[in-house]
Parts: C-alpha cells; structure tokens; sequence
C-alpha cells in the first residue's frame, strides 16, 4: 500500500464524510415522503429533541457514555480480527454485577466506596462473559459470532430471570425491574445535570488510553498484527490466540463497565432493557468510523444524538421512533457503498 | 400436566417448523455457492411485514407472498452486490442490514400494528387429511407447511443430482477452479444469493400470513433469524440435515410452551431464550468430534463412528470470502 500525505488522507475522509451525509439525506428524506411525513418537520425535531435543551443534551451525553465505552472496546477485538457481537450481553452482565455488589452494601455507609466497586465488579463480569466467548471461539471452535449471540440470549434470560426470581421487588415482580437504589448510591451528578461528570471524565481517560495502546504500545501493535498480517505473527513468534484473548477480555471489560453505568448512572436499577441495545449500536459505529478510533466519539455522538432526538417522534408526528435505527443502519450501508466504490476505482484488487 | 394429543402436538411442531425450514434452506443455498447473508433476523422482520402490509391492503395472498420473496430477494441482492462486486466484508454488510431491516419493519408497518389482517387457513389435501393419524398432523396444514417439506428433497435433488448444482457447490469450494473453466464465480454467487434471500422472504411471510399472523412491535419472530443461521451451521450445510434442525428446533419450541405451564414460576421469556444455549452446545459437540483423539476413540466403534460421520459438516471452503478474476 502506498503511503498517503495526512492533509490528503483528511481530505479524503472529509468528502467520504459529505458523500455518506449526502446519500443518508436524500434516502431518508424520500422514506419520509413515501410514508407522506414531512422530512423538514422531523429534521427540526430531531434537532430540537437532541439539542433543544440542557436537559435534553445531558441525556444525549447519558447515551454517549455507554456507547462509546462499548465502541472503543470493540476497536480492540476488531484489531485482533475478532467480531465481538457478544458486546452487548456483556454490557448486560456488567450492570448485573454492578446491581450485585450495590444491593449488597445497600448497609455499607461508604457510597462511594461501594460505587467504584460496583464498577469494578461490572467491568469484571463483562470481561468474564466475553472471555467465554473467546474461549468457546478458540478451543469450542464456535465462530465469535454465534457465540457471541447465544450469550446475549443468554445474558437476556439471566436479567429476566433475577428481576423476577431473587431480586424482585417486594410485593410485586414486573417488568420495570428491580426496587431503585437510594440517592445517595446514585453516580454524583452536577445541579440541574443528569450526566455525571465522573463518568465523562472516565471516559475522555479510556479514549485517550486506547488511543496510546492501540498506536504507540508495544501491545498494540502486536495486537495489530495478530488480526491483519498472520505472517507477522509467525515472524515475531507471538501467540494470536492469547492476543486475542486479551482483546475480547478488554472489549467485555469496557462494555461491562458501559452496562454498571446504565444502572448506577442512568436507571439506578437493574431494568429488563438494561443495554438499550447500545451493544448492536456500537458495532456500527465502528463500522462507520471504518474500524479506526479517532471518529468514534463524533459518530457516537451523532447515533446518540439520533437515539434521544426520536423519542418525540411518536407524539409529535405519529412516527415510530426506529426511524433513528433506519438512518443509522443507512448511515452504515452508505459508508460501505462509499469505501466499496473507491475500491472499485483502484481496480478491485484485495486489500 | 394436561394431556395434549400427541397428534395436535406433532401438527404443531410441523407448522413450527415450515417457515424455519423455508427460511434455513435459503440461507443453505446462500452459502453453499460461498456467500454468508448474515441479515435474515432484519429480512424475515421486514418481509413478513410487506407481506401483511400488502396482504392487508389488497386482500391477495399471493401478492402478500410474492412482495416477500421480492423484499428478501432486494436485500439479499444488496449483501451479494456489496460483498461480491463492492469487495465489502459479507458480514459487516449483512450485519448493518440485519438492523437497519428491523427498524425500517417497524418504522413502515407503525400503522398497520394489531390490525386484523388476512390468516392462511388449513390447508386439507382431498382423501389423505382423512387417514388417522398422518391425515391431521401432515395433511391439514397451511399452505406454506406443504412449501416447506417439498422444498427439502428439492434443494437436495438440486445440489447433487444436476450439473447446474454441483456448479452451485463448486462455486462455493474453489471459485478460482470454475473461472478457469469458464463459469463466472460471481455471477452464480449474486444468483444463489437472490435465490436464498427470495425464500428467506417467502419464509417472513409464512410467519406474518400464517404461523405468527398479524404484526407489531414486537412481531414474536425476533431472534428467529439468528437460529436459523445457526441451524445451517448445526446442519453441515446439508438440505436435509438442515431440514432435520428445523424441526428439532421447532420441537424444543412446542415443547418450551408445554413445560411454561408446569414450571409457572418462571417468565415466559427464559424459555425463549433456552435454544440458544443449547445451540452453542450444539456446535461445540460437532467441533469436538473433528478432533483426533475423538477420532481414535470412535476407530472400535463402528455404529456410533458412523453416525458421527452423519454429524460432521464441512462449511464451503470459500464461504465468505470473495472472488476476484485476476
């Protein structure tokens, strides 16, 4: 591959950008007008419902939070060359460990304490449920992606079963899921916020980590070649299977701990619909950022913007709210189109 | 337990099965000539709601179907074109469509939700649906159920008894091969692909116009298409073993109802999910028995060594990978 000056490799992902943007505009618009809905009326309300408010962009960054977190570790296993589909049972199991070690020091007097250990314990989950994946993958021979589903399945069945079975709420089981922790058990937000700076923080830290280990650590590299250049490995005598063991168990580790802050930060309880599906949501992302790690925030923003825009879809015009899932899944199939047409240009020639 | 007839029972496991076994054989097809649709959970979503959409609107079973079989046929289309011709990865494609098919489901079918729509009914063959027993569970069944079951000896006569389907299977194993002999990989590829997306079709519209009639959010047929990706694994990409998944997945399925109304105290939902575990136990039992030492043990034992030869399935050797002619 010939190398590229960065200024015309930025202006390259800038006219993609605008050609995606483009396509994305003119499919959903049509779409609109085909169901005879005005495309100008629910641009302006998915504006005004994402950025209309304060209120209203603390629960975008409330959405940001646990989907970056799943995406950025999904940049791990996609370097390893493994598709984790699993990521969202894992953020699954991760809140269920962090609702696990809060209902236990519900008498600890030391919230916060109980907080960061909560996390830890959902990280840990997260990170357990994935190694099983890549476990199953690696000596079951169960391709991660089948894998990786029936764990969600599973993960699924394990939440239904602990909001109805053992941790139900006295009197009465249903499907608003477990008793609320206290307050003082909430993650500390700011006033008038309901997005913690704490786990903002956390995440702009693991960004700015990854980014380090992916491009400057010896790992990372490693990590790299294990998934794209398997003569590598053979040269430098490294072990691709304990790579990417180690990558799923960072990726279920961050989407384990995107799952502890939906309950602590957001739900401050253990809900059915605990992941909001911000696994499957990731995966595109990544997709969309073409499996690089610099535009994930902006796109996660985007796809979160997109999430809490359409909740007034319903009420105000009459429309299903899965109209951001369509403009997302377009979003994704116009990048692929994009990125298949340039490499029709350079002759179709594998990569 | 209140006894339920065993031949209610059996009927019910067929009618179960029919679209699974529709839905299966496609994607069996698909990935036979080497291409992985990976976006049946989003296409059997959207084509059973066309099919009600259309079904109800114009009151015409066969249009309801063939609208189908035209949605699954599109977007298998857009998996074979992206992957085959765009040189983009199959799974990311089908992936992306898996999700974006689901949503735009629901987003178009938002008004025809818990409408009363048109239902196949039975379907009863003249003479036969009189002889006891066989007569209620296999022939007084909806019509998509007989599509099912011819559709198996079909495919295996098609993939091993013509010229045109051992150019299918050919395709699949060494694309290169063919293309020196003068059949284009790519252009039988994008062909099969349409194919298996156009049952996968008929399949969603079995569900939405028979099996699980109506639609809304959520339709019940949710997860479906994951299994059926995962039958044709368990199935070693075999019509007939893949058939056989089918109905030992649609057993578990009746069988699943059954045990909810003994063990109450567990929701409805854990059932749901209880194929899936079993799924993977599935595949990780055929991967062991690809191993030596599994081998060795099998050598004095030649009844059960040749059952486990049944078992064993070999995926296309090209599955997923795309050709280039040069």
């Amino acid at each position: 591959m010939n190398r590229e000056f960065p200024m015309a490799r930025l202006g390259r992902h800038l006219t993609d950008t605008l050609l995606i943007l483009v396509i994305v505009t003119v499919f959903t618009g049509l779409l609109l007008l085909l169901i005879g809905a005005s495309p100008t009326e629910a641009l302006s309300h998915l504006i005004s419902g994402s950025f209309g408010s304060w209120s209203k962009l603390s629960r975008v960054l409330n959405v940001w939070i646990p989907l970056t977190l799943c995406s950025v570790g999904l940049v791990y296993a996609f370097r390893s060359g493994l598709w984790n589909i699993g990521v969202e049972g894992q953020m699954v199991l991760g809140a269920i460990g962090t609702a696990g070690v809060l209902r236990m020091g519900l008498e600890s007097g030391h919230p916060l304490l109980l907080l960061c250990l909560a996390l830890i314990a959902g990280a840990l989950l997260g990170a357990s449920w994935a190694l099983f994946a890549g476990w199953l993958k690696i000596r079951g021979g169960v391709h991660e992606i089948f894998a990786g589903l029936g764990l969600n399945f599973v993960a699924m069945g394990l939440v239904l079963w602990l909001i109805f079975g053992p941790w139900k709420r006295p009197g009465i089981a249903s499907m608003s899921g477990t008793e609320p922790f206290p307050r003082d058990l909430w993650f500390p937000t700011l006033e008038g916020w309901r997005v913690s700076p704490f786990a903002l923080t956390l995440v702009i830290i693991l960004i700015l980590a990854t980014a380090w280990i992916l491009n400057r650590s010896r790992f990372g590299l490693n990590l790299k070649a294990v998934g794209h250049n398997p003569r590598a490995v053979v040269l430098f005598g490294l072990s691709s299977q304990r790579y990417m063991l180690i990558a799923i168990l960072i990726s279920g580790a961050l989407a384990g701990l995107a799952g502890g802050v939906q309950v602590s930060g957001v739900y401050h309880r253990l809900i059915p619909a605990i992941s909001s599906g911000y696994g499957y949501l990731g995966l595109l992302v990544v997709m969309l950022a073409g499996f690089r790690l610099a535009p994930i925030p902006f796109i996660a923003l985007f796809f979160a913007a997109l999430n809490v825009g359409s909740i007034q879809l319903p009420m105000m015009m009459q429309l299903d709210s899965s109209l951001s899932g369509v403009i997302q899944g377009a979003c994704v199939l116009s990048a692929l189109l994009v990125f298949g047409i340039r490499h029709l240009r350079k002759g179709g020639a594998p990569d | 337990m209140n006894e339920l007839p065993l031949t209610i029972l059996l009927a019910s496991v067929l009618a179960t099965a029919a679209p699974l076994i529709i839905a299966t054989l496609g994607e069996t097809i698909t990935e036979k000539a080497g291409v992985i649709n990976l976006s049946l959970d989003g296409s059997l979503l959207l084509s059973a709601m066309i099919a009600f959409m259309v079904g109800f609107e114009t009151g015409s079973f066969t249009l309801g179907f063939a609208a189908a079989a035209v949605t699954g046929a599109a977007i298998a289309l857009l998996v074979g074109w992206f992957g085959i011709y765009l040189g983009q990865l199959q799974v990311a494609v089908g992936f992306a469509l898996t999700l974006m098919c689901k949503d735009l489901a629901y987003f178009l079918g938002n008004p025809y939700s818990r409408l009363q729509g048109p239902q196949l009914i039975s379907w009863k063959i003249p003479g036969l649906s009189e002889v006891p027993f066989f007569g209620p569970v296999l022939f007084q069944q909806p019509l998509p159920v007989y599509l099912g079951l011819l559709l198996i000896p079909a495919v295996w006569w098609y993939f091993y008894r013509t010229g045109r389907g051992l150019e299918l299977r050919a395709v699949g194993e060494n694309p290169e091969a063919c293309y020196t002999r003068g059949i284009d990989p790519r252009r039988k590829q994008i062909l099969y692909t349409i194919i298996g997306g156009a049952l996968v079709g008929l399949a969603g519209a079995a569900f939405s116009l028979g099996i699980k009639p109506g639609w809304g959010r959520p339709q019940g047929i949710e997860g479906i298409g994951w299994i059926a990706l995962a039958i044709v694994i368990f199935g070693g990409w075999h019509p007939i073993r893949v058939a056989l998944g089918a109905f030992l997945f649609a057993f578990l399925q009746v069988f699943g109802i059954v045990l909810q109304g003994i063990w109450t105290g567990i929701p409805a939902q854990v059932f749901q999910m209880a194929p899936f575990p079993l799924m993977i136990l599935a595949l990780v039992l055929i991967n062991l028995l690809q191993y030596k030492g599994v081998q060795r043990w099998l050598d004095d034992k030649p009844g059960l060594a040749l059952l486990v030869d049944k078992l064993r399935g070999a995926p296309p050797r090209a599955l997923g990978k795309t050709f280039h002619p040069d």
